[in-house]
């Protein structure tokens, strides 16, 4: 029985216990005590209920003994080692190992060719695509921009970017609400973005899942736009957190609005005391040199770290 | 719905790690999720019903253990437990909190036939 929802499919266990209070020793019998009882569980269909109570005081006692139990227990009495005898594997593995393996390989790939990537995470509508298009007009004379947008549909964000000259490739998710990192990793393959360059990663408008996902950048950077609450960093802290830098945007609005600035950045550092912080507006380019300072600087020292 | 590709790579993971250990199939899956982490085990057994169909998972039971927060107080020099991820120290109440448990996002082991 789940003692979050009350479903009856699910077990959902919140027995207070951390692991690290046991050794290893303990952590074994534990496993197994919980093991049994799917076990138990199971058999509940198929067999009589005194096998079932029987079972469950035996394993109560010893892990050898249940195994007895298990071989006699066996479809027609067989035995065949290693096939009807249950296991416990123990997998102790990262949910996200997967998409951990693929941003590896893409930051491998992108400090092999120098290529400077970020990952622009937001909440719909804060002006990330406006941001991009002002920072690529801005710098093409000087450095080579690539971007990979993603959206769950169309293509309008890649075909705003290709009206600045600069190649864009537009990964759409579909039902995903996410890029990961095999996603870009393929997207990367077909822009093929040169060496020395700066690589432009969209995420999908969410300030909840993209948080999560690795892609291989350089730094997550989190865009917030003055018409949103003062709060949102306390709201979706995983963002705030996982960003290294945070620009705020639309400050051309400011006088129309009641958006305190200094009551965000304290809520933003509340989550992330390292985080770094940028007032710009990308409409009227007001504050957007230290944006393309950072930038630079930032693609000089990985460059120099890398070197 | 990111629980959705979490479980797709916990059924992928946890099927891979059976056909290494040649098995036939998969009784149970267990996950350590921290309740500061940022998923929702109610959305996770959901996904997973949808995914386990048609792989040697298709029967196995999951169990979702939820592993409490934990953090270091700097202030106070003590571990202190956490009910929110970023929160105050419950004793100080200042928010120098680094935490140390609860972020877990694993699957621990898995039961097989």
């Amino acid at each position: 029985m789940c003692t979050v929802c009350g479903c009856g499919t699910q077990a959902v266990i919140d027995n207070g216990k951390t692991p690290a209070a046991h050794g290893h020793g303990h952590a074994h019998h534990h496993d197994h005590g919980d093991g049994h009882d799917h076990h138990h569980a199971d058999h509940d269909h198929g067999h009589p209920h005194d096998h079932d109570h029987h079972h469950h005081e035996d394993h109560g006692h010893h892990h050898a003994e249940d195994g007895a139990v298990h071989y006699g227990k066996g479809i027609a009495g067989v035995h065949v080692p290693g096939l009807s005898q249950e296991r416990i594997i123990q997998i102790e593995t990262d949910i996200l190992s997967k998409n951990d393996r693929h941003a590896e390989k893409n930051r491998a790939y992108f400090a092999r060719n120098g290529i400077f990537a970020l990952n622009f995470v937001s909440s719909p509508g804060s002006g990330k695509t406006s941001l991009l298009v002002r920072t690529i007009e801005a710098l093409k004379d000087r450095v080579a921009i690539g971007v990979i947008e993603g959206d769950q549909q169309t293509s309008n964000d890649a075909a705003r970017i290709r009206e600045t000259g600069a190649p864009a490739i537009q990964i759409n998710t579909g039902k995903g609400c996410h890029l990961d990192a095999h996603m870009v990793g393929h997207a990367v393959e077909d822009l093929a973005p040169g060496a020395g360059s700066v690589l432009f990663i969209e995420n999908v408008g969410n300030l909840v899942c993209p948080a999560a996902f690795d892609l291989g950048e350089a730094h997550k950077v989190a865009v917030l736009s003055v018409t949103e609450g003062e709060d949102k960093p306390l709201k979706y802290p995983d963002m705030f957190a996982a960003a290294d830098l945070m620009i705020l945007n639309k400050s051309d609005l400011l006088p129309h609005l009641d958006f305190n600035v200094g009551l965000c950045i304290a809520n933003a550092l509340r989550v992330n005391p390292r985080l770094q912080t940028l007032i710009v507006s990308a409409r009227t380019g007001e504050g957007m040199e230290a944006f393309y300072a950072w930038l630079e600087a930032s693609a000089a020292r990985q460059a120099a770290k890398a070197a | 719905m990111h629980e959705m590709s979490l479980m797709e790579s916990v059924v992928e993971i946890a099927c891979e790690t059976a056909r290494a250990n040649d098995a036939r199939a998969i009784r149970s899956i267990r996950l350590d999720v921290g309740v500061l982490s940022h998923v929702d085990p109610d959305s996770l057994s959901f996904c997973y019903e949808a995914i386990r169909r048609g792989t040697l998972a298709e029967d196995a039971v999951l169990e979702i253990n939820r592993i409490p927060g934990e953090g270091w107080c700097l202030d106070c020099g003590k571990t202190v437990a956490l009910t929110e991820r970023f929160g105050a120290c419950p004793d100080c109440g200042n928010h120098r909190v680094q935490m140390t448990a609860g972020d877990e996002l694993k699957i621990r082991d898995m039961e097989v036939i």
